[in-house]
């Protein structure tokens, strides 16, 4: 038992440690600024722009902070989730040791949840300077006295392991998958995106499509952050005003624990699966 | 017995090519595996369609949650069929010859006796036909699913403003190549950091004419901004009130832009390969 602590620290720490210089030492730490902050400032001014020239620059409403801040931690979904499936990728592909790493003494699912971590630190620093850059030209009032961080700490961090599971789960569907797994983060990043209610109330959705809001854990993470830094948030749209703080909690936690046995289920049986097909050295040169 | 020399045969039965015919056939050589080889790959044009369809509809809901105007839905559908150009000239044009570094065909497109020019049109021109047939589905299910109206103006601008566009832009996109044949692991990263500010600055998913006039200016350097710009003047009714310069002026400047890039292209080429010979980056392969 406690050889297997060791060897799951042991893991994470190497793998976070890996991840991070892969993630960093392309460049110098000027250019690497620049690259961690241009990307998503430019996103969120595109929704900046699209509800300036609409509303004619009316930021005071609770309809700009839900979509900005929607869109601020929506960052950290292409950053812990897509992160996390993506080393499957980078150590096949790219590096081709991802079957090193199967013979080294190391827990896998442990090391790719590792190897997540670089990209949640630099996924929080754009998440933290698109928050500012709100709350410094654009009128997103987050008065730090009045913010709720017990809620805000804990949601994010409930939010965080979330992510990661459900990374895991798409890093099990990735290892069994050859030449078409460079599409897969995105493609459920952004369906996520347009059933989160990130950016736009799940009420703006057809019908028929809300339910799968409703399934996700994103939606109700994504409610309980804006509504812990903007209390007011939640009048923008009334699709969630009917739910009080504790019970988006505790959907969210209930959700957080199905999508991690899911998450573990489902990479143990991609895992074996993609064993026995020979998957783990597969390359395609692609 | 008598053999002959392996290179003896060659000689014989091979055809010598050179000048305009070699040139051609390095064209069409490339852009062959470009529109054939992609079409193979019905989980690609799965992806390359469904993507840019999940970003439109990400936009065009919060222009309803934000009651705008029917047609700033047009205005998302048809920047986001462009996005599929822009990605293509990212992805498979400027860092395309990157990859071929990484996957060692670099050093035998420069050892062929043929252009790299020519490899690098070839390319151009097959990305452009598959990258059409991409944007003409997603902007045919955009304008289905969100109901879009076209109220075509002018049609053979419409089609003079679309060919100069695409002909400046790939030859920016010939140029960047050219330009990423020194790089290395950055080529994927700085790509990857040309997607969303170029949507921002070009107006993709609204009118360039809303951002600053300087701003606007500048994004024009861009094909894009001025060909959307002009396209979305040409198939909405109420695109004149918003467009940012005459479609006339906008016509004029793609001229001059698709002269510029080709020629741009042409001598950066010749510059980047001597120097990329000289410093040995070629071959190089930093992971």
């Amino acid at each position: 038992m406690n050889q297997n602590r060791t060897i799951y620290w042991r893991s994470f720490r190497m793998a976070a440690w890996l991840g991070w210089q892969i993630e960093s030492n392309w460049t110098d730490p000027f250019l690497f600024a620049v690259y961690s902050f241009v990307k998503p400032l430019s996103g969120a001014a595109i929704l900046v722009v699209m509800y300036s020239v609409i509303t004619n620059g009316a930021f005071g409403s609770p309809v700009f902070p839900y979509i900005y801040l929607g869109n601020a931690f929506y960052q950290y979904v292409g950053a812990v989730m897509t992160g996390v499936s993506w080393a499957v990728i980078d150590d096949r592909e790219h590096y081709k040791t991802l079957k090193y790493m199967y013979v080294a003494p190391i827990s896998i699912p442990i090391y790719l949840l590792g190897r997540g971590v670089s990209r949640f630190i630099t996924g929080s620093m754009s998440v933290i300077i698109t928050i500012l850059a709100g709350m410094w030209f654009l009128h997103v009032d987050i008065d730090v006295t009045a913010v709720h961080w017990p809620l805000f700490f804990l949601s994010l961090f409930i939010g965080v392991v979330m992510l990661a599971m459900m990374g895991l789960l798409l890093a099990g569907v990735t290892l069994l998958m050859a030449r078409h797994v460079g599409f897969m983060g995105e493609a459920v990043a952004g369906a996520l995106y347009l059933f989160s209610g990130a950016i736009f109330p799940l009420d703006v959705l057809p019908a028929w499509l809300r339910p799968i809001g409703y399934a996700m854990p994103l939606t109700y993470w994504l409610e309980l952050l804006r509504r812990a830094l903007i209390g007011s948030v939640a009048d923008a749209f009334p699709t969630l005003s009917g739910y009080s703080s504790g019970q988006l909690l505790a959907i969210l936690t209930a959700l957080t624990l199905l999508f991690s046995a899911a998450g573990i289920l489902v990479f143990r049986w991609c895992d074996y699966h993609a064993r026995e097909q020979g998957m783990i050295d597969a390359t395609t040169n692609y | 017995m008598k053999t002959t020399p392996p290179y003896d045969v060659l000689a014989r039965r091979a055809p010598k090519n050179s000048g305009a015919h070699l040139f051609w056939q390095t064209v069409l050589a490339r852009a062959y595996p470009r529109v054939i080889g992609q079409q193979r790959e019905k989980s690609w044009m799965f992806f390359d369609v469904v993507l840019p369809i999940i970003g439109v509809a990400a936009y065009v809901f919060v222009y309803r949650a934000i009651q705008a105007p029917e047609e700033y839905v047009g205005f998302v559908v048809v920047g986001g069929a462009m996005t599929a150009f822009w990605l293509n000239i990212l992805w498979s044009m400027s860092s395309q010859l990157y990859w071929e570094k990484e996957t060692g065909n670099l050093a035998l497109y420069i050892i062929a006796p043929n252009s790299l020019m020519a490899i690098l049109l070839g390319m151009a021109l097959g990305g452009l036909l598959a990258t059409t047939l991409r944007a003409v589905v997603i902007l045919v299910l955009g304008s289905w699913l969100f109901h879009v109206q076209y109220a075509v103006v002018h049609f053979g601008q419409l089609v003079a403003i679309f060919f100069l566009s695409m002909v400046a832009l790939y030859g920016m996109g010939m140029m960047f190549a050219s330009l990423f044949l020194l790089l290395s692991r950055e080529a994927w990263h700085i790509s990857n950091l040309a997607q969303e500010p170029v949507y921002l600055i070009s107006g993709f998913y609204f009118p360039v004419k809303s951002l600053n006039f300087w701003v606007a200016t500048a994004a024009s350097l861009i094909p894009l901004t001025l060909g959307l710009d002009a396209m979305r003047q040409l198939v909405f009714p109420s695109g004149a009130t918003l467009g940012f310069l005459s479609v006339r002026l906008e016509l004029g400047i793609l001229i001059g832009l698709c002269v510029i890039f080709l020629l741009a292209a042409r001598f950066l080429l010749n510059y980047m390969e001597r120097l990329a010979i000289r410093e040995g980056r070629l071959t190089e392969n930093r992971r």
